[in-house]
């Protein structure tokens, strides 16, 4: 049936095939790795339209092909960038938003006010379930494009928004629009800088409000690079020089940005100079790193704040004093060191050092190690016998969990034991549900530098992540007067006054502040991180 | 032989269906919160919770969900995965260097279980014969979730012999670390059952009977006794088929290949249900048809079976 040589012909098809199989697609050299442009490693962005896009991976990609309307200087105060002025009303409530002359996006169009309106529009409305719509809210009108289901996981549906064109924005001139907030705000400006507030050309839209099909894997934007080809998905995405662009020109030539599903792959490609930056180096991979990168292995500071919050449901951690002891227990910078290799740093305060207002020790005492004192302190308040932290298993928290535990257990003489969960869902089910779950860890990236964007989520009783339930009315008032103050720097006294509060209350504690801990091949220089965890694509350049 | 295909299919279509509604409901029990599971910890918002839940039916029951789910697929539509990217496309990507990974680990682990499985086989209890079952048992002791890491670090860190990682339009070079290291789940069975198989025949009558009437040795062991000794290693090849598609979830995610088994392990990481189940679809018909065919292969080494 086989022929007289079965296995002659077996050998020839196994080799014919293994030859077809290996020559299907012979892209072996990356041609991008030439010239004056860089490699530099992300995961697979969630999605790239600017409204949607909140993870760290589109944030990287969108600060190439997009060039915003506000920065941050060195003290972190917001600059204008596309913006030539930003100046609001008096009370703070009518921003006027003036756009520089002469920018055009990459396929030719000027860019306008109109622009950013539409932009703007289209990430609030609901229907179009856009990831960074929330960061809309403060704008007039926002609420008429965002009814909500009136009886939640009731039989009712939401309404249908009325529309979908939010009224407090309005265009001006071409180059100029003016956005009403629904209540005052001194430190607007900081918040559009986030890549949410980009705009869009025309050609996005196919029609009014509906972006057109395939417009997100062929970006068109109005920054330093231009996409070349379209999104490569699970690959990569190449992007090169504008030559239109009329900003801060970078000093390379192109970015391709190289996609990786395991962050250990990045690393080994980093290692043997494959890929020029990675922008987190994996912890399995600090103990290393030092070794394998030498100087190329850098740490610069970014807004990840990590801490345990007490779920004010369970009475046996009602009485402040307590949870002070508690925090007063553990060794952060044994941990920071020890556990993390120094990738993290210890935390004395409730927000990050990356806002201004931002004060050493706001904590005092209670974050400081003092294990005596925290024993007199426990007893004397009747704390429980009892510890339990939980976490959800699928984040890296083990090790830390446990040697938190270990210090709490030495220091209070109580027993600790680390609860684990499978998912970050579960254990906010849990806690809706007010079950015992004991303290939980729980971390927190900023969206913009400013102390509001710590203190209203997280301690706010309204917080989006305020999980554990903390309410005090003396600090929502001052939180929301210092949004509404006069200036930035009269926002700031109110807002350390909010801080003080927690440090009496101690409504968490404070554990520890990130850090970009990232490397790079030895073809490239200049290589910085900011405290959005983005690289200066602006200062970064190649080498021989 | 016919009628025997016909019915073969007709059973597929009824375990696809059986399969797919298996794999719906185990990701449906896993479900916990996908919309969360998307946006890792950063907090959602109502109103995004809410066009979300309405737009996947996330507040449908399971049968529900299914329906959904089945409504579109048999109109040829597998729908979106959860963060928006359509499911066609996503399959249509990476399958190929799946594939292309997945045979050349295959080519590769049968070439070397028949040539050392034979080669032992005749030189019983030998010092070669002793070797390969020392290597094969330390194959078999060690996982491939440790084997893939330390290849990569080995090989191709520390070495430099091969490119670290590989990528969707990769060489054949570069596959060619992540392919080996994907032969190692399989080779040392192939190579045990080849031996055993071998070892057998080489005592039946017509070896016997075709030495006594003078036909060359090589020709006795490569001819008749390697043809007969193939039945029980095409069946293995066959279960094969599966451990390669759960080594490739390990082996893709090591060295970065975005295949069929780093999207799966995504999947299931962010609760995509739709995504999942288009994936383990396919991969159902896959092993079928395979299984099919090597089941048809015993006829073409075994002239006395029949199918009916």
């Amino acid at each position: 049936m086989l022929g007289k040589r079965p296995w002659k012909m077996a050998a020839v098809a196994a080799a014919i095939s293994l030859l077809v199989a290996g020559c299907g697609s012979g892209d072996s050299e990356d041609p991008t790795a030439t010239a004056n442009t860089v490699v530099i490693g992300i995961n697979e962005p969630q999605h790239l339209l600017p409204t949607n896009a909140t993870d760290s991976s589109s944030a990287q990609v969108l600060n190439s092909l997009f060039y915003p309307l506000v920065s941050f200087d060195a003290e972190k105060k917001p600059v204008e960038v596309a913006a030539e002025k930003i100046s609001a009303s008096k009370n703070n409530r009518l921003w006027t938003i003036k756009l520089k002359p002469g920018y055009t996006f990459h396929n030719g169009e000027p860019v306008t006010a109109q622009n950013y309106i539409d932009a703007w529009n289209y990430g609030a409305y609901k229907p179009n379930a856009q990831g960074g719509g929330y960061f809309f809210e403060r704008i007039a009108g926002y609420a008429d494009l965002n009814p909500l289901d009136p009886d939640g996981a009731g039989p009712e549906k939401a309404p249908e928004p009325a529309t979908n064109k939010m009224s407090g924005l309005k265009k001006i001139d071409d180059l100029t629009f003016t956005v009403t907030l629904s209540a005052p705000f001194a430190s607007f400006k900081s918040v559009i800088a986030y890549s949410v507030f980009y705009p869009l050309p025309k050609a996005a839209f196919s029609s009014d409000g509906v972006i057109a099909k395939g417009f997100e894997d062929k970006l068109i934007g109005n920054g330093p690079f231009k996409m070349k080809g379209s999104w490569e998905h699970d690959d990569k995405i190449v992007v090169e020089k504008y030559s239109d662009f009329k900003g801060v020109v970078p000093k390379i030539d192109g970015v391709t940005w190289k996609i990786y599903g395991d962050q250990m792959a990045a690393y080994a490609d980093l290692v043997s100079n494959n890929l020029d930056v990675q922008t987190a180096i994996p912890t399995d991979a600090l103990a290393n790193a030092p070794a394998d990168l030498g100087e190329r292995f850098l740490k610069s500071e970014n807004s990840v704040f990590e801490f345990i919050g007490f779920p004010t449901f369970l009475p046996q951690y009602k009485n402040a004093n307590v949870r002070k002891a508690i925090s007063m227990a553990i060794n952060r910078e044994e941990i920071a060191s020890q556990i993390f290799l120094g990738s993290r740093t210890a935390a004395k305060a409730f927000v990050s050092p990356v806002v201004s207002g931002f004060r050493e020790n706001s904590c005092g005492d209670a974050c400081n190690y003092n294990p005596t004192k925290a024993r007199d302190l426990y007893r004397e308040n009747g704390g429980p016998d009892e510890i339990k932290i939980t976490y959800n298993v699928d984040g890296g928290h083990k090790s830390w969990v446990d040697a938190t535990c270990n210090q709490i257990r030495a220091s209070l003489q109580v027993k600790c034991i680390g609860e684990q969960e499978p998912k970050f869902a579960v254990m906010q089910d849990k806690l809706q549900n007010k079950q015992d779950i004991g303290l939980i860890r729980l971390g927190w990236i900023m969206d913009y530098p400013l102390m509001e964007n710590y203190l209203n989520p997280l301690y706010g009783t309204n917080g989006g992540s305020n999980y554990y339930g903390w309410s005090s009315t003396a600090f929502d008032t001052l939180v929301k007067q210092g949004s509404e103050a006069s200036s930035p720097e009269a926002s700031i006294k109110k807002w350390q006054a909010a801080e003080d509060i927690l440090a009496d209350e101690m409504p968490v504690i404070p554990l520890r502040y990130g850090q970009n801990v990232f490397g790079y091949s030895e073809r490239v220089a200049n290589v910085e991180m900011d405290l959005f965890s983005k690289v200066n694509l602006y200062e970064i350049e190649t080498v021989v | 032989m016919f009628r025997y295909i016909v019915r073969r299919l007709l059973q597929m279509i009824l375990t696809f269906f059986g399969a797919t509604f298996v794999v719906f409901a185990l990701m449906f029990a896993n479900q916990d919160d996908p919309i969360q599971a998307l946006a890792g910890e950063k907090p959602v918002s109502d109103s995004l919770r809410e066009a979300l839940t309405e737009r996947y039916h996330l507040d449908e029951g399971l049968l529900g969900q299914y329906w959904y789910y089945m409504t579109n697929l048999l109109t040829g539509d597998l729908g979106e995965s959860i963060s928006g990217r359509d499911i066609s496309a996503l399959l249509e990507s990476s399958w190929p260097v799946t594939v292309q990974l997945s045979f050349m680990a295959l080519v590769l682990a049968a070439g070397l279980a028949l040539a050392a499985g034979v080669w032992s086989a005749i030189r019983r209890g030998g010092i070669f014969d002793n070797g390969v079952l020392a290597f094969t048992l330390l194959l078999l002791a060690l996982p491939i979730v440790v084997l893939a890491p330390v290849a990569q670090w080995i090989f191709g860190m520390e070495l430099g012999w091969f490119p670290a990682t590989a990528s969707r339009n990769a060489s054949f070079y570069a596959l060619l670390l992540p392919a080996i290291v994907l032969a190692t789940t399989v080779v040392a069975t192939q190579l045990r059952v080849t031996r055993t198989s071998v070892v057998e025949n080489l005592r039946a009558d017509y070896v016997r009977t075709a030495r006594a009437k003078g036909l060359a040795p090589r020709r006795i062991i490569w001819v008749h006794v390697l043809r007969n000794s193939l039945i029980p290693f095409i069946t293995l090849i066959g279960v094969d088929l599966g451990v390669l598609m759960s080594g490739a979830l390990v082996t893709e995610e090591v060295f970065n290949i975005p295949g069929v088994g780093s999207k799966l392990a995504q999947g299931i990481r962010t609760e995509d249900g739709p995504m999942v189940v288009g994936f383990v679809s396919v991969l159902v018909i896959v092993f079928l048809v395979m299984n099919l065919v090597v089941d048809l292969l015993y006829a073409a080494l075994d002239p006395r079976i029949r199918y009916e």
